[in-house]
């Protein structure tokens, strides 16, 4: 949906909170993110593995991977830049709150690398107060 | 997208990941390598010449798998990288973890 400026258009998409979904719900957005524009290899490669930790984040442990419920995703989309949006109606979390994956001791756990892969390829992160929205802007070539 | 397995003739599962690894797939990987170990191999092949992307939930799939065949003295291999993939290894430090070499075929001349 064009916001009349025609410098600015955003897109909404709503998807149950199930796993199967993801891919599908990310080839959507970069369908959007990227309409009439060839993004360099880098940004859609950033654009994918961000959504997918914040998909798989609000899904697994926002919502409880209860696919009676559903996880909002959004995009502002420039010429210059794309702000994407992920939220959940789950309780939220504490972002400050995350150990670090690359410290010796965590290495070899499973889990753990999704906010810290997000903080390292958005340009910039940022979360609503309850914790349950997240933010994360890349830029569009 | 899909993820194959065959073995070579020496004994080598090699895993191609077409696609992503992320939350949706990586049991997928995981129920191969699984399978494998099963049968006896213990020499596995993630080659990933055609993979896209690989999200946190996929690395944790591989962390997870490479430990498993290390218990029982196999050896776990990763190959094919492309530039973002080999940047997401390094930033995560899993580089050390894993063999990555730069395509399957160095990685199986090495086995």
């Amino acid at each position: 949906m064009d916001d009349g400026s025609a410098r600015t258009v955003s897109v909404a998409i709503r998807v149950p909170a199930d796993v199967r979904f993801v891919e599908e719900a990310i080839e959507l957005m970069a369908r959007h993110c990227f309409a009439g524009a060839e993004p360099c290899k880098r940004t859609s490669f950033r654009l994918r593995v961000l959504l997918a930790e914040a998909l798989t984040n609000s899904i697994l442990f926002g919502s409880g991977g209860n696919p009676s419920r559903s996880v909002r995703i959004g995009a502002e989309v420039t010429d210059e830049c794309i702000r994407l949006q992920v939220t959940d109606d789950g309780p939220g979390f504490d972002p400050r709150d995350v150990p670090d994956p690359t410290a010796p001791a965590a290495l070899g756990r499973p889990i753990g690398r999704g906010l810290f892969l997000i903080r390292n390829l958005a340009d910039r992160v940022e979360f609503n107060e309850q914790g349950n929205t997240i933010w994360m802007t890349l830029p569009r070539s | 997208m899909a993820i194959t397995k065959k073995t070579n003739a020496a004994g080598v599962a090699v895993i191609e990941i077409d696609g992503q690894l992320i939350v949706g797939n990586r049991q997928e990987l995981k129920t191969l390598v699984q399978e494998g170990l099963d049968r006896g191999e213990r020499k596995f092949l993630i080659d990933c010449g055609r993979t896209g992307y690989i999200d946190s939930s996929g690395l944790g799939a591989l962390v997870t798998l490479s430990k498993k065949v290390r218990e029982v003295n196999g050896d776990l291999r990763m190959a094919g990288l492309n530039e973002d993939l080999r940047a997401l290894f390094e930033l995560t430090k899993l580089d050390t973890l894993f063999h990555i070499s730069p395509t399957a075929q160095d990685a199986l001349a090495g086995f």
